[in-house]
């Protein structure tokens, strides 16, 4: 086996050791500093861009607690604007039907006078009708003049005990 | 070529080690299965030592390969 | 098989050019060009992939990047925030035996890593360290990391030993392993390949799908090696600096 010719051990020892302490020197003051110098910055610029993130969506948080308290002090604004509109509404209507009401009532009662008056006029015009027409035929029948003083009380007399 | 002969027998001999290598590679594999198919989310986190638990193995089989050349050509 | 035609004439060490100082060996080797190769590639790699710094990576930066945070992440998993301080070691072991791995698929190119030599000088360096943080950090104390704890004494004295041992073995069993599996798998690519010469064209077909099937599982292998490599070094910092069982 060539591994176990141990002429060939010395040679080969020393040029790991020589190789070996260079890349250990290559490694540790070249490579690895820029590979971490890379990844940290990386990890950095990770944490930053999540800071950002956090930062903004808290921003967005803020304007929508904002956005709903306008919200609802708008809608709290059109409530008592509606309620207060609503009442005068109200108000208006319940004046307006008191004074319905009233003109109604005036009517009623301008109606009832007249038809009272009517009935009075009518009731006046019967006697002297009832008056007139006794009269006629008293003359008629016995050819005698009837005083109106008479005739009158005769058909109060009448209507009297009609009634 | 007595000495070669009894050279041949020995390197021969020294792969009978394969026989617990071969026992305790079907092991690792066969208690990774198992394992794994009882507790798949468990699998990849013991993967790695199932790897390492292969190379410890399959370097006791080749010692005694190593054996076997240093026999045979040493 | 022919002379010349055996499946470890691959891992043949050819001097390019003889050098010797003071006495010691130290031929600039086709090994030695591999290594050069290798740590060369890995620094173009990570530099010129880096270079755009862009904040959006491409390919090349995400897949340095993926390199990074995948050791990163072992190392915080395994060691935890003390490893921080010995992330680029894991990284340039990681990324050495990765590197040496993959260009070492690549035909006719020389695999650094199937060499037990460098194999068990990368296992002693990872060794070396982490036993001098252990003792860096604890001073004597660290000696009790061979004593288990929660143990009668009589147990003691056959399981210091034990423990004194099985730590003494750890840069041997991390370096052969990582030797064995580029050995292994290189000397079955050339065994089939020879299979094919052997079979020709109406029966080679056989190994020659064996061989691309095998291919893929030697990429496979060249990335889990280096992963194990770099896991077992993270674990072992781990008990030198926690000193817990």
């Amino acid at each position: 086996m060539p591994q176990l010719n141990f002429a060939d051990f010395p040679p080969q020892l020393v040029w790991l050791a020589i190789s070996f302490v260079i890349l250990y020197i290559a490694m540790a003051k070249i490579a690895i500093p820029r590979i971490s110098e890379v990844l940290e910055g990386r990890q950095d610029r990770i944490a930053k861009d999540l800071d950002e993130a956090r930062r903004l969506s808290e921003e967005s948080e803020q304007a929508k607690t904002e956005y709903e308290a306008a919200l609802e002090e708008a809608r709290s604004k059109a409530h008592t604007m509606v309620a207060g509109l609503k009442a005068e509404l109200a108000k208006e209507q319940d004046a307006s039907k008191a004074e319905l009401e009233a003109k109604l009532a005036d009517n009623a009662k301008a109606a009832e006078e007249s038809i009272a008056n009517a009935k009075e006029t009518a009731l006046a015009n019967v006697k002297s009708i009832a008056g007139e027409a006794a009269k006629a035929a008293v003359s008629k029948l016995v050819s005698l003049d009837v005083s109106d003083a008479d005739l009158n009380a005769a058909v109060e007399a009448n209507l009297k005990g009609k009634a | 070529m007595e000495v070669e002969a009894a050279k041949m027998i020995g390197a021969g001999l020294a792969t009978i080690a394969l026989a617990g290598v071969g026992l305790g590679l079907g092991n690792i594999f066969g208690s990774y299965i198992s394992g794994s198919l009882r507790n798949p989310a468990a699998a990849p986190k013991v993967f790695g030592n199932v790897l390492l638990a292969f190379a410890l193995t399959e370097a006791v089989a080749l010692f005694a390969l190593v054996i076997a050349f240093l026999i045979l050509f040493a | 098989m022919a002379e010349g035609h055996s499946p470890l004439a691959q891992f043949e060490i050819k001097r390019l050019v003889e050098m010797n100082v003071g006495g010691v060996d130290v031929s600039f080797t086709n090994s030695s060009l591999f290594m050069i190769i290798v740590i060369a590639a890995i620094t173009l790699f990570l530099t010129l992939s880096m270079r755009g710094r862009a904040m959006v990576p491409g390919r090349m930066q995400s897949m340095a990047e993926l390199s990074y945070e995948f050791i990163a992440n072992m190392l915080k998993e395994n060691v935890g925030s003390e490893g921080r301080k010995y992330f680029p070691f894991i990284f340039s072991v990681f990324m050495f035996v990765l590197f040496c791995n993959l260009i070492g698929m690549i035909p006719y190119s020389f695999t650094v890593t199937s060499h037990i030599i460098v194999t068990f000088g990368l296992a002693a360096t990872v060794f070396v360290t982490v036993t001098l943080v252990g003792i860096f950090r604890h001073g004597f104390k660290f000696l009790s990391f061979f004593v288990p704890s929660d143990v009668p004494a009589v147990l003691l004295v056959l399981l210091v030993p034990i423990e004194i041992i099985s730590y003494f073995v750890r840069p041997i069993s991390l370096s052969v392993r990582l030797f064995a599996n580029m050995l292994a798998g290189h000397t079955l690519l050339k065994v089939f390949g020879a299979f094919v010469i052997a079979l020709s064209w109406w029966g080679g077909w056989v190994p020659l799908a064996f061989i691309t099937a095998l291919t893929g599982l030697e990429f496979l292998v060249a990335f889990l090696q280096a992963y194990v490599f770099a896991i077992l070094s993270c674990l072992y910092l781990n008990d030198a600096i926690h000193l817990h069982h």
